[in-house]
């Protein structure tokens, strides 16, 4: 199973990089766009199909093969990303509260509670919101990428924070770091050179668990149109736009993404839970 | 344990205080508010004459002070796309988001737990792996995929069921309701398995450990040497001593029920406060993002505040320590 996983992972991953390489067509270049080609069925079910668009076309004569393989591309780079920015502020802030305690550590806690109430996807909805009525549509198309990245980064920290926070007060403790204190290093230096290296396991044990829980937050901001534009589509885009011609029965613009989708956040998913009794010395 | 009920209900209005800054905060600084009601042609004079009026030269506390006063009574001013009083346009939505979440609830404890239960004592059934897999997959699957795949096989493909709206539903006093028609309990259907899929995936597998955990213990291997049967220890003796993680999880999983509501209103074009909401977010309507906001905080603490005191009824260990000891572990 882990084997499988881990295969589909790495096969995934590396036909998502090489899109442009790989991919048949340029689905997002209008110039080679042909509206004859508009929603030919799968090459490989239907015989009316064309066997340069395996997977079908869309209604634009967009070919579903190639848009998948650049829509997962952006959906794996902005989960990535989304989890990096997450990883860095929770275990900053972890850091900073568990080592200073006191007011510090009672006032992140506490927001980290009061977030908590909220699950993660209305955190973003509710940053992407914010970020929207604060700019123009325009200026929004076009930093979609880090607003959506950013949200799902900041609706996600709290759990890396909290994990650090605690980590770092059975840290802080030990003979090490006293030593390094008595030798009049600065706090940050000890935080990051002496306790950070010591609380680095379970937080990435957190993280591969998470990636697939953010390219699913991903997936469902871009479904529920507030995520990443049309004109860049990942995933999440491409399902959303199949999904606006489902009811004429051209399943494949929809299914094909969805089951891309599906069978990524199961591999990482797989993975994560590989990784997670790997590091987990109980279990060892 | 008065006491304790005392902490915890403190606890919450302290959260609820903190939403409420939250939605203040938006309501007042992300956009001028005095923008989104005037006319391009509003002269300088005017529009601080409307500030004053309005209160906005007051100092921030005392606005705060308003703020919260006013969403009290469920006053949240107009929404900058209808012009319709915010207020109004939840409490019209309102009644179909929780009749969804309801049923999905419903839907997901009523298959999940016997799913739980069943997989728990026979882990080793092929029938169980089956479910075991399954319940991945549907851990896996995002809800607004499974809902896009149950509209393509039964209302495209097979034309059963409806793939979008509410169906004909029946006025009770101001709530829609939408159990009354047959039309509308057939659109409950979809929706209600979408948003409740991950739940039970959740409840099963929950369930199955916390099984798996309790059959191996003493008094279960007691009580069969006692002759009892089968039935009366798996579920007198054994479901019972699973029930306090499944109240929890039920409980703190009754509001993101309703928060995940958003995803599957979008997919049924259900009309709901999510839908209201993702609404409000494509259009920056900050009054309704910062009223809705305010409602699932209130929600969420209230769901967490029953869940707590659900604890004492369910574990008589509870009474006679003060609930001290689930207040440590939370």
């Amino acid at each position: 199973m882990t084997v499988t996983a881990a295969v589909a992972t790495v096969l995934i991953v590396a036909i998502a990089f090489l899109s442009p390489v790989l991919a048949p067509h340029t689905p997002f270049d209008p110039a080679t766009l042909n509206l004859i080609d508009g929603l030919k069925p799968p090459a490989m079910l239907s015989s009316d199909g064309d066997w340069t668009f395996p997977l079908g076309t869309d209604d634009q004569g967009r070919d579903v093969l190639s848009s998948i393989m650049y829509g997962t591309r952006l959906s794996l780079a902005v989960g990535f990303a989304s989890v990096v920015v997450a990883m860095v502020l929770g275990i900053g802030l972890g850091l900073v509260s568990g080592y200073f305690g006191g007011t510090i550590d009672a006032v992140i806690m506490r927001i980290a509670d009061v977030q908590l109430t909220f699950p993660a996807i209305l955190v973003a909805l509710l940053i992407d919101g914010i970020v929207r009525s604060t700019i123009s549509v325009q200026r929004h198309d076009e930093i979609a990428l880090f607003v959506i990245v950013g949200a799902i980064g900041l609706s996600f920290w709290v759990q890396y924070a909290r994990t650090v926070r605690g980590s770092v007060m059975v840290e802080k403790n030990k003979e090490y770091v006293q030593a390094a204190r008595v030798i009049g290093l600065s706090p940050l230096l000890i935080m990051v050179r002496h306790v950070l290296p010591n609380v680095t396991g379970p937080v990435l044990v957190i993280a591969t668990i998470n990636l697939g829980l953010a390219i699913i937050t991903e997936a469902t901001l871009s479904f529920l149109g507030v995520g990443l534009p049309p004109t860049e589509p990942s995933l999440g885009t491409l399902i959303r736009l199949g999904n606006e011609v489902l009811q004429s029965g051209d399943w494949w613009i929809t299914v094909f993404p969805g089951a891309t989708l599906a069978a990524l956040v199961l591999a990482v998913n797989l993975l994560g839970d590989w990784l997670r009794d790997a590091l987990n010395p109980k279990l060892r | 344990m008065l006491a304790f009920i005392l902490r915890r209900l403190l606890q919450s209005i302290a959260v609820l205080l903190t939403v409420g800054l939250v939605a203040f905060s938006l309501f007042r600084y992300v956009g001028d508010p005095i923008n989104a009601m005037v006319g391009q042609d509003t002269s300088m004079e005017d529009r601080e004459a409307l500030r004053e009026k309005l209160g906005l030269n007051d100092p921030a506390p005392i606005q705060f002070f308003h703020f919260i006063v006013n969403a009290a009574q469920g006053k949240f001013g107009l929404s900058y796309r209808t012009s319709e009083p915010v207020g109004r346009l939840i409490a019209e939505r309102i009644p179909a988001t929780l009749e969804l979440s309801f049923c999905a609830a419903v839907f997901a404890l009523f298959v999940g737990v016997p799913m739980g239960v069943y997989t728990g004592l026979y882990p080793r059934h092929w029938s169980s792996r089956l479910f075991q897999a399954v319940s991945l997959i549907g851990i896996s699957l995002p809800t607004f995929l499974i809902g896009i795949l149950l509209i393509l096989v039964f209302a495209v493909w097979l034309r059963l069921l409806p793939s979008f709206g509410r169906g004909d539903t029946v006025m009770i006093g101001w709530w829609s309701t939408g159990f009354l028609t047959w039309s509308g309990l057939k659109a409950l259907i979809l929706p209600s398995i979408t948003l409740g899929m991950f739940q039970l995936t959740l409840l099963m597998r929950l369930v199955r450990s916390e099984m798996l955990e309790v059959m191996r213990a003493d008094y279960i291997k007691f009580a069969r040497a006692r002759g009892l049967t089968n039935r009366a220890i798996n579920f007198g003796h054994a479901l019972k001593n699973t029930l306090v993680p499944v109240i929890t999880v039920t409980g703190l999983q009754l509001g993101a029920l309703i928060a995940f509501a958003i995803v599957t209103e979008t997919v049924f074009a259900w009309p709901g406060v999510g839908q209201l909401f993702i609404q409000s977010v494509q259009f920056s309507d900050v009054p309704v993002m910062a009223a809705y906001l305010l409602l699932i905080g209130l929600l969420f603490v209230l769901i967490n505040l029953a869940v707590d005191l659900l604890y004492f009824v369910v574990d008589p260990r509870l009474r006679s320590q003060g609930g001290s000891a689930r207040v440590a572990g939370h």
